[in-house]
């Protein structure tokens, strides 16, 4: 009720002059970090934190936030015009991305990610800003075993619709768990799978393996067809981006379901890059032209981008008011909010109305001030594909190779980029889906600790999995996604036989 | 006359170290390499130190934080092998630059590392959630041992700070719990918050919220003597309201973390006294006092033989506590 006033005082502090310079700012360095794959955004606002102690901290966090929303929409770029996700969150973006700017239309494949990912970013912001006070509420209900449910859900989601083998879904799985099993357990305190390599201590970064995987394997790919990167020689105007924007209404469904993905994603924090995950998944088993996915959809692109940016921005919610960063980003600006003197929880909201309102009124205002600046640079970057192959590939290297060692500045991940590349290719090669692998890679450690931390508590029981409504629900519908789909071929598969027999 | 006292000191100690000063000042940007994620309090700490140092004009050379947090901080304990003799790489941790190679095989051993100074303790705290039936820390602990591995403890990581402190109230009470180990503090924070375990040992910092808000509440605080006066929290009561755990029952005297800061082993001495100078100027200057106070942690100001004195001790007693719960791994 008193939610709106408040919002209207937040606005009064966050459109300053000074603020919206700093939003400007904000967005304009997070589009660089957010572009170079690897250096990313919590990397980009942790640079900026010691900047933030001179500035009073409602300041600061508009600044930090806004580089936040920069770097999520810069992600999107590499992802489209290389294949190489720039962040996490936007690896799924590739998977329709790509083709799709190959296909010649780089203009429309940047400008739908770059309009849903706005959708997504205000549609977060609005549940926000009505349901602040039930979210942080309902995120408490979360414990081990709940959490072990949300993870479940986005690998059935993800899992139980793919269209691949399913041995081969199985092997890509399966590898990408065993990856994640890499250096210290949480749970046990005792290192794993590092055959005594001491730069394996602290796991395989999802980063080099992605980059690996993606860019390098996606080059050598095209080194084999022959060199041709096709320069594509499609013009590049604005109207191209205005036409694009028209079709957008026509995937009101596709983009309303993702916003609700990702605000459930959000708000149990199991995080954007699930979120998008999962949105991809479902996305495809929705669409009648299901099989079609992967060849430059336009669902498949803004599924994955609406989910991601409204988690990434429902997010900032348990972070307010729980104290839990549900991203790498969100913990490293709670890490800010401690050095300025604000402790996130409950009472924020109740002692630093401004504070928090002023926060949320930015949200608002510098994602639309990213969307504008991005739709703004969409002609340079689809500009970039003209350029031929002889030229741009050496740089896709140099860029995978400087994005590799910036995630930990160590020399050992220019290897394991290397390694990852020859296995990219024959994933490629050979028709085994990536997705699984990297799918298992982002959510099988925390979905294994959430398990453990479960057996802990209930001594080793089951049940607890399905000790409490909200628990069951999650588990049910997980295990619904996973069986339904198979079930609905098998028996089309048995109708279909009966005539012929 | 303390402050003549403080002048003659400084001046002497001026005197003494100002020949070898004049031969070592950083040539290139320092790096700070921290033993934690980024947002982490050991990260705090460490970006603390580099906003004060440049703000304050006590170093001119820009300074670079890396986080290296991999296996529980191991991973900056290692990068510090590989570059030995480096003088311009400082390591940020806390005791579990000597303690990890206790419980876990390391490639790294003390050897590899030489302490610069510690720079303040964090302190550790038995709470509860608000509604929960214990009044006192000795209520809570009866309820433990009348039906044993019923009360569950949250902690951040496995054989670490927390589950050391768990085990070591386990031993000296005689009660049993069962402890669950989450990512970090604010996990563990939470799941308290939601009923999901029945006590954690947060930092205050980490804690801070959730008591405001009256979620949870404190029983006892693992120091010698109670915590520095403070605004009332919640419900008229604030940190030096606090008993102590000795007052309450619990026969643990301290339990402290110390946030520390080491050097390659093998860098030039002058270097460590350049960095010892430097940071005592940050622990006196009052932006640090302004950082302690926020974070509801101990200022002290450990450097040389003092340092390793409290080393030894802290190592010794946490050795004493691994051995009887059979995780050393040597």
């Amino acid at each position: 009720m008193g939610n709106f006033d408040l919002l209207m005082q937040g606005f009064g502090v966050a459109i300053t002059p000074m603020h919206l310079l700093l939003m400007v700012a904000g967005v304009l360095m997070g589009l660089v970090v957010g572009v170079l794959p690897g250096l990313g955004a919590p990397n980009g606002v942790s640079l900026l934190i010691p900047l933030t102690f001179s500035l009073d901290p409602t300041s600061a966090i508009i600044l930090l936030s806004s580089m936040y929303w920069g770097a999520l929409f810069g992600g999107s770029t590499t992802s489209i015009l290389f294949n190489i996700p720039g962040e996490p969150s936007s690896v799924a973006t590739t998977f329709d991305g790509y083709p799709m700017a190959r296909s010649g239309e780089s203009t429309r494949a940047l400008t739908l990610a770059f309009m849903s990912a706005g959708i997504g970013a205000l549609t977060g912001v609005i549940v926000i800003t009505l349901l602040a006070g039930w979210a942080s509420n309902f995120a408490l209900r979360f414990g081990a075993p709940e959490y072990f449910a949300v993870y479940f859900l986005a690998f059935a989601a993800f899992i139980g619709m793919g269209s691949a083998a399913p041995m081969k879904t199985m092997v890509a799985l399966t590898t990408g768990l065993l990856l994640s099993t890499v250096g210290m357990d949480t749970i046990t305190g005792s290192v794993r799978l590092t055959f005594g390599y001491s730069e394996l201590l602290s796991g395989i970064s999802f980063l080099v393996v992605v980059i690996g995987l993606f860019g390098i394997g996606e080059l050598l790919s095209t080194v084999q067809e022959g060199l041709r990167f096709r320069g594509v020689a499609s013009k590049i105007d604005l109207r191209d981006v205005l036409k694009t924007i028209g079709e957008l209404p026509r995937y009101w469904a596709t983009s309303l379901r993702s916003a609700l993905i990702g605000i459930w994603m959000g708000i149990t924090p199991g995080g954007p890059t699930a979120a998008s995950f999962m949105s991809y998944g479902i996305a495809r088993s929705a669409s009648r032209k299901g099989k079609a996915f992967g060849t430059g959809r336009p669902e498949g692109i803004i599924a994955p981008e609406t989910a991601d940016h409204s988690a990434g921005s429902c997010a900032m919610l348990p972070m307010l008011a729980l104290g839990v960063p549900s991203s790498a980003t969100a913990a490293v600006m709670m890490g800010g909010l401690m050095i300025w003197g604000l402790t996130p929880g409950p009472m924020l909201f109740a002692t630093k109305p401004d504070f928090v309102w002023g926060l949320i009124a930015s949200m608002y205002v510098s994602n639309l001030i990213g969307v504008v600046l991005v739709l703004a640079t969409v002609p340079m970057f689809a500009a970039l594909l003209r350029i031929p192959f002889a030229i741009i590939g050496p740089m896709i290297v140099a860029i995978c190779f400087v994005g590799a060692y910036t995630v930990s500045n160590s020399t050992f991940d220019l290897w394991l980029v290397l390694l990852f590349g020859m296995v990219g290719y024959l994933f490629s090669k050979l028709d085994y889906p990536i997705a699984p692998l990297v799918l298992a890679m982002v959510l099988g450690h925390k979905a294994e600790n959430a398990f453990h931390q479960s057996m802990v508590l209930s001594d080793g029981s089951l049940a607890i999995f399905f000790a409490n409504p909200l628990v069951s629900a999650i588990m049910v519908v997980g295990i619904a996604l996973l069986v339904v789909p198979k079930l609905l071929a098998f028996g089309s598969r048995f109708r279909r036989r009966i005539p012929v027999e | 006359m303390t402050y003549l006292k403080t002048a003659l000191l400084a001046a002497t100690a001026i005197a003494a170290a100002a020949p070898a000063m004049a031969e070592w000042a950083p040539s290139r940007p320092i790096e700070f390499v921290v033993a934690s994620g980024a947002g982490g309090g050991t990260d705090n700490f460490a970006r603390t130190i580099q906003a004060t140092l440049n703000r304050e004009g006590i170093i001119d050379n820009s300074v670079v934080v890396l986080n290296k947090g991999g296996g529980s901080g191991a991973e900056a304990f290692l990068y510090a092998m590989q570059n030995e003799g480096d003088a311009h790489k400082l390591i940020f941790g806390t005791n579990n630059a000597y303690l990890l190679p206790h419980v876990a095989q390391m490639a790294y051993s003390m050897e590899n590392l030489d302490p610069v100074a510690a720079l303040a303790l964090d302190e550790f705290l038995i709470w509860v959630k608000a509604d929960a039936p214990y009044e006192t820390a000795a209520d809570f602990i009866e309820a433990a041992k009348a039906e044993p591995g019923s009360v569950t403890f949250g902690g951040s990581q496995s054989k670490d700070t927390d589950e050391t402190l768990v085990s070591l109230i386990e031993q000296t009470t005689g009660a049993e719990f069962k402890y669950v180990p989450f990512n970090g503090g604010g996990e563990v924070g939470v799941q308290l918050a939601g009923g999901h375990v029945d006590a954690h040992v947060n930092n205050p910092n980490e804690a801070l919220g959730q008591w405001q808000s009256g979620a949870i509440r404190p029983l006892c605080v693992f120091s010698p003597e109670r915590m520095a006066e403070s605004d009332p929290i919640h419900d008229g009561k604030g940190w030096h309201d606090i008993p102590t755990c000795q007052e309450s029952g619990v026969d643990i005297a301290s339990y402290r973390m110390p946030r520390t800061v080491w050097m390659p082993a093998g860098a030039d001495a002058e270097a460590k006294a350049f960095y010892t100078k430097a940071l005592r100027n940050v622990a006196e200057s009052d932006a640090w006092q302004e950082y302690l106070n926020k974070t509801s942690q101990t200022g002290v100001f450990l450097s040389g033989e003092e340092l390793s004195q409290f080393i030894t001790e802290n190592e010794t007693s946490a050795v004493e506590v691994f051995a009887a719960e059979g995780w050393t791994s040597q």
